[in-house]
């Protein structure tokens, strides 16, 4: 049963006559629910302003949630979803604190002068109103839920490839887990980049970390060493472990002419010693 | 051969699905306690069977079994796949040779792999690859 915009009148102007004790209550449901998750002041602020925005829409004749007069009342409605996703709170959780405007409300209304037939019929109303804001809830917590997965398996995916400056000209990238199309596009990006913003002829890519280097790897790679040869950096390919050694081989894939090495280190020495550095070679003995 | 325990069975048809076959793959492998060199080699042949499945094959099955043949304990794979099938099976198993813009290594390596390969393909129809391996 929709609300008349008489009665939503009836409720803004009650909503802002009893402005204080509706916060008050409201909070406190809002509080027990959530178990002391979220400070007090922070609650009483949300839902003062979630009393605001009811109280401007109902004034503003809104009679559906989804009527002009309550855009303001839905953006509020959503940005409550999206910080509650974040804090970690279900989206019961975020519904219900909506819901238990109905329960502040009734508390005015029982303490009023006895509730006649009309102010029944307007408060069902007004309670399907609070019941779409509760539900809308849920749509954009789902929403806000996925952004924020979305986000966070992306800085998951730039955590994990991290690219590091070595050595003065040699940039390294330790390649750790599955290296699927996604991931082995950053890496190659991230790659390049670092290249370009330390100017480093070399770059590592160490593979120490990958439990199996099928074509797609492969492939990934050696595209991602062309690349690197175009910019003029050579690459060097490192960490590749006995087992992976002999498995590559039976598959058939071919490194070429690109340069190959057991571990960092043996990469690193191999870089340092084209380069001419004297910083591989060991400190001569001191005559006895 | 006799069937040496439950098959486990995972639906390809996504690349999430393949990396679920490397795992399921390996978790088996370590079982039946192939030598670490025969684990990878089975794991990178399964991931390439299981790629091809999704990727020429529109997507299939892959089944994974443990085995035994009297006094050895081993792993047997099958993809399965209701795709287009392959034509010409030579060409297909041909180092080099893709049609999708890969290394074309992954069949013909595959084979070199495991112990028993065995392809069974019908143009318009799919096909279905059986692989095992034998613990040393
Ligand atoms: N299940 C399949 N259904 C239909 N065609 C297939 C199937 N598997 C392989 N093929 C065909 O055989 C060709 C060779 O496969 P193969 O795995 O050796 O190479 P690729 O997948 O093209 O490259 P990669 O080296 O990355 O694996 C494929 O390009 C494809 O045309
Ligand atoms: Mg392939």
């Amino acid at each position: 049963m929709a609300l008349s915009s008489d009665e939503g009148g009836r409720f803004a102007d009650l909503l802002m006559e009893h402005e204080d004790s509706i916060v008050s209550s409201w909070t406190a449901e809002v509080a027990a629910l959530l178990r002391g998750r979220l400070s007090h002041a922070e609650l009483q602020r949300q839902t003062a302003e979630l009393q605001k925005g009811f109280q401007t829409a109902l004034a503003g004749g809104a009679q559906e949630l989804t009527d002009d007069s309550a855009a303001e009342l839905r953006a509020q409605l959503a940005e409550l979803s999206s910080t509650r996703a974040r804090q970690g709170f279900t989206a019961t959780e975020t519904a219900v604190s909506v819901f238990a405007l109905k329960e502040a409300v009734l508390k005015v209304l029982d303490a009023g002068d006895g509730t006649d037939a009309d102010t029944l019929r307007a408060y069902v109303g007004l309670s399907a109103f609070v019941d779409r804001a509760g539900l809308f809830t849920f749509d954009s917590y789902a929403r806000a839920r996925e952004e924020l997965i979305a986000d966070q398996a992306e800085q998951l995916l730039e955590l994990s490839t991290p690219v590091v400056k070595l050595w003065e000209g040699v940039v390294a990238v330790p390649l750790v887990g599955t290296l699927d199309s996604a991931r082995a596009q950053v890496v190659m990006e991230r790659l390049l980049q670092t290249l370009v913003d330390t100017g480093s002829p070399y770059a590592i890519i160490d593979i120490t970390g990958v439990p199996a280097v099928d074509t797609q790897v492969a492939q990934h790679i050696l595209k991602t060493v062309v690349a690197a040869r175009l910019m003029g950096a050579d690459c060097i390919i490192s960490g590749i472990r006995p087992q992976i050694a002999q498995t590559i081989v039976a598959l058939g894939i071919e490194f070429g002419d690109i340069a190959t090495k057991a571990s960092l280190a043996d990469a690193l020495r191999h870089v340092l010693r084209k380069t001419g550095d004297k910083v591989t070679q060991k400190p001569s003995r001191r005559e006895g | 051969m006799t069937a040496g325990g439950a098959a486990e069975r995972i639906a390809v048809t996504s690349d999430q699905d393949v990396v679920r076959v490397r795992q399921l793959v390996r978790t088996v492998a370590v079982a039946v306690k192939l030598s670490l060199v025969d684990q990878t080699k089975l794991v990178t042949a399964a991931s390439e069977l299981a790629r091809n499945t999704l990727v020429y094959g529109g997507g299939g099955t892959v089944e994974v079994t443990r085995v035994e043949n009297g006094r050895r304990a081993g792993i047997q794979i099958v993809f399965a796949d209701q795709g287009p099938g392959i034509p010409d099976l030579d060409l297909a198993l041909t180092d080099g040779y893709t049609t999708g813009g890969g290394l074309g290594l992954g069949l013909s390596g595959a084979r070199r792999l495991v112990d028993e390969f065995a392809i069974d393909t019908a143009v318009g129809k799919g096909t279905t690859i059986s692989v095992t391996k034998w613990c040393r």
